[in-house]
């Protein structure tokens, strides 16, 4: 496998460490060297990178540029919340601190670009400097010359530089319209089961034999990899549950190589893992807890989407309930529900074509407050004042999420709102104030 | 400072640094007070009894709060000693950044103490990093990073802004400017810890080893104080940023939520949350707050100052209609306090007793009137002979001494009231369908508006409680004891001691049940002796054994309860009278509701309505007096033309709106109504009735509408 690593313009023993730490991504990583070239050579300006989460992007840039020590930036974009970070960060880890303070106080570009070539000329790379970017989707999101730029930055600084574009996203979604240069396209497939076996077992605990860990992961694969095949999560349940697996072994009733007795130990409570740990309802600590509990209590424990309750006010209850109605009833509907004479108007003859389907299934539809309100004042059961509080509910209902403003914040004038709870919500909040919403709901007719 | 062209635009004029005049808060008081005489010490008694209450609810607060706030800092300490750990599990999961999920509820208002009080406690004993941000105030993630910076590391963030004002004005003071990003945080948090682990040499010695480890590594605690109202993409990034640093710089959250934990999950996606190791903490709710509050505040006769029933009603219903907020319900507390001492002059003798007694003596003859016109004096006067009705109506120093007397009593009053209302309620809180109330505030509210016992729920309550099992009664009556215990009064001892004596003669019965068995026997063995019969009979054989059951034979224990029983009702009956009986209640219970619910509860449309329909309520001008229903043709405009268009239907014709009030204005000029002139519209009648009738439009009564040319629909229904 190491033979995929030969390259002339580096050391034999630091490509055979680069080759032990990149498992798997062999290939990938001799495909970046050759098109890297030798250092002094001149590389290619901008390389994209692209592949699923934790298919080894950074790490594999990383590793190839910390071993084969080429001068180089990292720089995730998410943290860059505005360009001037991005230029610091750049300048810096070329030129040090000096560099930076030449900035002006807001740069732009051009700032960037003269200040690098004011600084590269007296020293002219001898190696070809990577700029890496990780997360370059968020690139699209700012200044529309940026991202163009950054792809010929090595016609516009006239020195031997590299920028690599790390993303989860392909480049088709990246092309801006007003056309660019084009990046070398790279693909890192995901990893396969094999090689995520390969992979998760070199972290294997000191106290225990290779074989054993491996055995591990290989029953951890059997039951997750159908879900799951991002690396850095199966990485942390191989984790959480390993002691789990080793309980049996410490208590001494089975031997390290009994396989079939540890599968069947380790088995249902992987798959309670599956429902718990791996979809965040129970934290990693509380797991580790659970762990050490009796199987009997574990039951008592509740996940972050079983605590659903929430107490409100009497009136804001009302409220939320008058906004589910308008959200989800036709406006045309409201005569015959909150009418004391509306006659009998059928389903049928009432209905329109499109509205067939079901409102449920369509999901909220915006209502101006006057609606709201109109709902809300035959809805309740005593008589209410329009006071200042009814009015402060409805936003407070906002900002806690239950209602969606659709209009714009500055629109003062007939805001318009959308019902943001479930069927269930509603259901559980008017039944604590005796309403039976159910008969007020057009789809239920 | 001044725009001297003629231009239509907007002119920002920054208010300087004005003198401000500095009004002491008595002389706010004292003026429009009633009755300026005393108010010097009704103000000075009502700020020592609302610093009282202030102390009082803040301990009261902090004692609620410690569970959970102890939990919490258990969590960041566990949290921070769990990264030391060195073995394989934890290092391996070490990416994860703690979090701390606190449901305190939907009382949004009420949280900042919570905080407040978990940051210096942060700051007290686990760590000297503790930022906490608002939602409002990071609207995108450059602003949240550049608050959490600056609160972390006291110093001024430089953030490259249009709005670059703010930070002008500050750079006389700042240290140093730095860029907001984490990597500075980070060098910054490095920086500290080295050069406070070495700052501190002698210590290393002398603490232990786990403790060193802590002070060198204290964990950055940023607090989220209102997580639904954050912008998601903002949370996202953020989180995204932090886990990669996390390795150098331990980091913590806690997220304050208001609705349910589920909402993490709404907000942030599996990527993101999968980067948080999530704890969750439940907050006492804010009804069981509310419960304790009343229990701490208003069910002791510690504070001489009383709600009546409708003001109670009113700031119990804002409460649980309106907004759950403790916090509002102590203010309502505050404004009802100073209402009373500014309104109610008599209010000198709402103290301690013997400030009240001294109080007494002092009150001049203006307010000994005073009293002698309280409806609740007039009642007691009544009831006096006639020679002590005269003394009491004429003699100034009988009346003091009297008065000296009623402000004993209603003290002692007070001090068996909460007693036995305590005990009432422990007796009847547990009965099916809770006639008098689950919680006490309720059993509260029935005793301040009326005499209970008059009450048909007191009736029916009382009527279960004699349908008690033995065991289920004396553990109700034993909890009674406990509470009559600690009390000091002389009267609540001597009923103490008589319910030990029923209590005691309960456990007899246990002794004697035991020997007389047999009595069971002779009662149970007419229904052996049944003959077999039809039906008929048989009901009738049993209807009878019930009704000499019933009247004959009551068992010792039936007996017994009885005996409690109606020791209980006279108890309530000598102590829970309703407080409005009691003369000289006026000096102690404030009971202007409508004022509270004013104040507290605004009702922006109906006082505009009130202001535009009768205009002389709030410009008490005597020319705009009029009949009810009616507005003068003195009115302003705006009125004018509001109370004519109340008169149109849901499309109002412009023209014939502005030839009717034409006619009303030129009445009002004093025109002829028979000159040739009269009702013509003229430029200035014109030019009013647009301003009229845009400010209508601005207030939100009708607005333009394309269905027909020439008209305004309105917005509102109903009209005379």
């Amino acid at each position: 496998m190491t033979t995929l690593l030969q390259h002339p313009g580096y050391e034999e023993e630091k490509l055979q460490r680069v080759a032990e730490l990149l498992l798997c991504r062999e290939v990938q990583a001799g495909t970046l060297l050759s098109l890297m070239g030798q250092p002094q050579q001149r590389c290619y300006p901008s390389i994209f990178i692209y592949g699923h989460r934790a298919s080894g992007k950074s790490h594999v840039m990383n590793v190839l540029l910390k071993e084969l020590e080429l001068p180089h930036a990292v720089v995730s974009c998410v943290e860059c919340v505005s360009a001037v970070l991005l230029f610091e960060q750049v300048l810096l880890s070329f030129f040090g601190c000096d560099a930076v303070s030449l900035l002006p106080r807001s740069p732009s570009l051009s700032d960037f670009v003269r200040i690098y070539r004011q600084q590269c000329s007296p020293s002219p790379a001898k190696q070809t400097r990577y700029i890496v970017m990780e997360k370059a989707e968020l690139l699209r999101d700012t200044d529309a010359n940026l991202l163009p730029a950054l792809l010929r930055l090595q016609e516009l600084v006239e020195d031997n530089v590299t920028v690599i574009l790390l993303s989860e996203i392909v480049w088709d979604k990246f092309r801006p319209n007003t056309g660019c240069f084009e990046p070398l396209l790279l693909h890192f497939p995901d990893y396969s089961k094999g090689e995520l076996q390969q992979i998760l077992s070199q972290d294997r605990n000191p106290s225990y034999s290779a074989e054993f860990y491996s055995a591990y992961i290989n029953i951890l694969l059997g039951v997750f990899y159908s879900v799951c095949r991002d690396l850095r999560e199966l990485r942390h349940l191989a984790a959480l549950n390993f002691s789990k697996f080793c309980e049996p072994l410490s208590e001494g009733k089975v031997k390290e190589t009994d396989t079939h007795k540890l599968w069947r130990n380790i088995e249902p409570h992987l798959k309670k893992a599956m429902q718990t740990v791996y979809l965040r309802e129970v934290s990693s600590l509380q797991w580790e807890q659970i762990q050490q509990m009796d199987e009997k209590e574990t039951g008592a424990l509740r996940g972050l989407s079983a605590h659903t309750h929430v107490e409100l006010p009497y009136y804001s209850k009302f409220l939320l309930i008058a906004a589910y109605l308008a959200s989800y009833n036709p406006a045309r509907t409201d005569k015959r529900f909150f009418l004391k004479h509306h006659g009998k108007i059928r389903k049928t003859n009432f209905m329109k074509k499109n509205e067939k389907t079901s409102n449920h299934l369509l999901g909220p539809k915006p209502f101006p407050l006057d609606r709201l309100l109109a709902i809300f004042y035959s809805v309740v059961d005593s008589r209410v004042a329009p006071t200042a509080s009814i009015f402060s509910q409805i936003s407070s209902l906002v900002t806690l999420q239950l209602l969606a403003q659709v209009s714009h914040d500055d629109q003062l004038d007939a805001p318009k709102y959308k019902c943001a709870v479930s069927l269930d919500f509603i259901c559980a909040i008017s039944r604590t104030v005796n309403f039976d919403i159910v008969k007020y709901l057009y789809d239920f007719l | 400072m001044s725009t001297s062209s003629v231009s239509k635009g907007c002119f920002v004029f920054k208010p300087g640094a004005k003198k401000k005049k500095t009004v002491s808060l008595e002389s706010y008081f004292t003026h429009g007070c009633e009755d300026a005489e005393n108010s010097e010490v009704r103000f000075k008694l009502c700020q020592d009894l609302w610093d009282k209450i202030k102390t009082d609810t803040e301990i009261l607060q902090d004692e609620l709060n410690r569970k959970i706030l102890d939990s919490l800092l258990d969590f960041t300490r566990k949290c921070s000693s769990t990264r030391k750990h060195s073995d394989w599990a934890s290092q391996m999961r070490a990416s994860e950044i703690p979090t701390a999920a606190l449901v305190l509820g939907v009382n949004v208002p009420d949280h900042d103490m919570t905080f407040q009080s978990l940051s210096d406690l942060l700051q007290q004993s686990v760590t000297p990093h503790v930022a906490s941000v608002q939602a409002k105030e990071c609207g995108v993630l450059k602003h949240l990073m550049k608050k959490v910076l600056e609160r972390l590391m006291g110093t001024v963030v430089a953030v490259d802004d249009e709005d670059e004002e703010e930070t002008e004005q500050t750079d006389a003071y700042i240290h140093k400017s730095v860029h907001c990003s984490l990597g500075t945080l980070c060098d910054w948090y490095i920086a500290k810890t080295k050069k406070s682990s070495s700052g501190t040499p002698g210590k290393k010695r002398s603490s232990p080893v786990r403790d060193e480890q802590q002070q060198q590594q204290p964990p950055v605690v940023i607090i989220f104080k209102d997580l639904e109202a954050f912008n998601p993409r903002v949370l996202q990034d953020f989180i995204l940023i932090c886990s990669r640093y996390i390795e150098r710089l331990p980091l913590m959250f806690i997220f304050g939520i208001a609705t349910s934990p589920s909402t993490i999950q709404h907000m942030l996606p599996h990527s993101v949350s999968s980067l948080l190791c999530i704890e969750l903490f439940q907050s006492l709710s804010c009804t069981q707050h509310l419960a304790t509050v009343i229990d701490k505040l208003i069910l002791t006769p510690k504070f001489p100052f009383k709600l009546n029933d409708k003001v109670m009603q009113v700031l119990i219903s804002i409460f649980l209609y309106h907004d759950f907020s403790v916090r509002n319900f102590i203010k309502g507390l505050q404004l009802a306090l100073l209402e009373h001492f500014h309104s109610q002059p008599l209010s000198v003798l709402c103290c301690r007793k013997q400030e009240a007694l001294l109080h007494v003596t002092q009150l001049g003859h203006h307010n000994l009137e005073r009293i002698r016109q309280l409806p609740s004096f007039k009642r007691y006067v009544e009831q006096q002979e006639a020679q002590e009705q005269v003394n009491l109506m004429t003699d100034d120093t009988h009346l003091k001494e009297v008065c000296q007397r009623l402000i004993k009593d209603l003290r002692k009053y007070h001090k068996n009231f909460y007693p036995i209302l305590r005990c009432l309620h422990a007796l009847t809180s547990s009965l099916p369908r809770y006639p008098l109330g689950k919680q006490i505030r309720e059993l509260y509210l029935i005793c301040l508006e009326k005499n209970v016992w008059e009450n048909e729920d007191y009736q029916s309550a009382m009527k279960l409680l004699r349908m008690l099992a033995k065991d289920e009664l004396i553990a109700l009556l034993q909890k009674c004891a406990e509470i009559l215990q600690p009390v000091k009064s002389k009267k609540m001892k001597n009923a103490f001691s008589q319910l030990e004596e029923l209590l005691a003669k309960f456990k007899q019965l246990d002794a004697v049940a035991e020997t007389a068995s047999s009595v069971d026997d002779i009662i149970t063995s007419p229904v052996k002796n049944l003959k077999k019969t039809d039906l008929f009979q048989l009901q009738k054989t049993l209807l009878e054994l019930n009704e000499s059951r019933r009247s004959k034979k009551l068992s010792p224990y039936e007996i017994l309860r009885n005996e409690v029983l109606d020791f209980i009702d006279a108890l309530v009956k000598s102590h829970l009278s309703s407080p409005e009986a009691q003369t000289l209640h006026e000096v102690c219970y404030y009971s202007l509701s409508a004022t509270v619910r004013r104040h507290l509860n605004a009702t922006p449309r109906t006082s505009i309505q009130a202001a535009l329909s009768s205009p002389y309520y709030y410009l008490r001008n005597d020319s705009l007096k009029t009949e009810d229903g009616t507005v003068s043709n003195a009115a302003p405009d705006i009125c004018i033309a509001y109370k004519l268009h109340l008169e149109c239907g849901r499309l109002i014709n412009l023209c014939d709106w502005l030839e009717a009030f034409s006619t009303v204005v030129s009445a009002a000029e004093g025109h002829d109504p028979e000159s040739e002139h009269f009702g013509k519209v003229d430029e200035v009648k014109h030019a009013r009735f647009i301003r009229a009738v845009s400010e209508i439009e601005f207030l939100g009564f009708i607005k333009s509408t394309k269905q027909k040319t020439d008209h305004v629909a309105r917005l509102t229904w109903g009209g005379c």
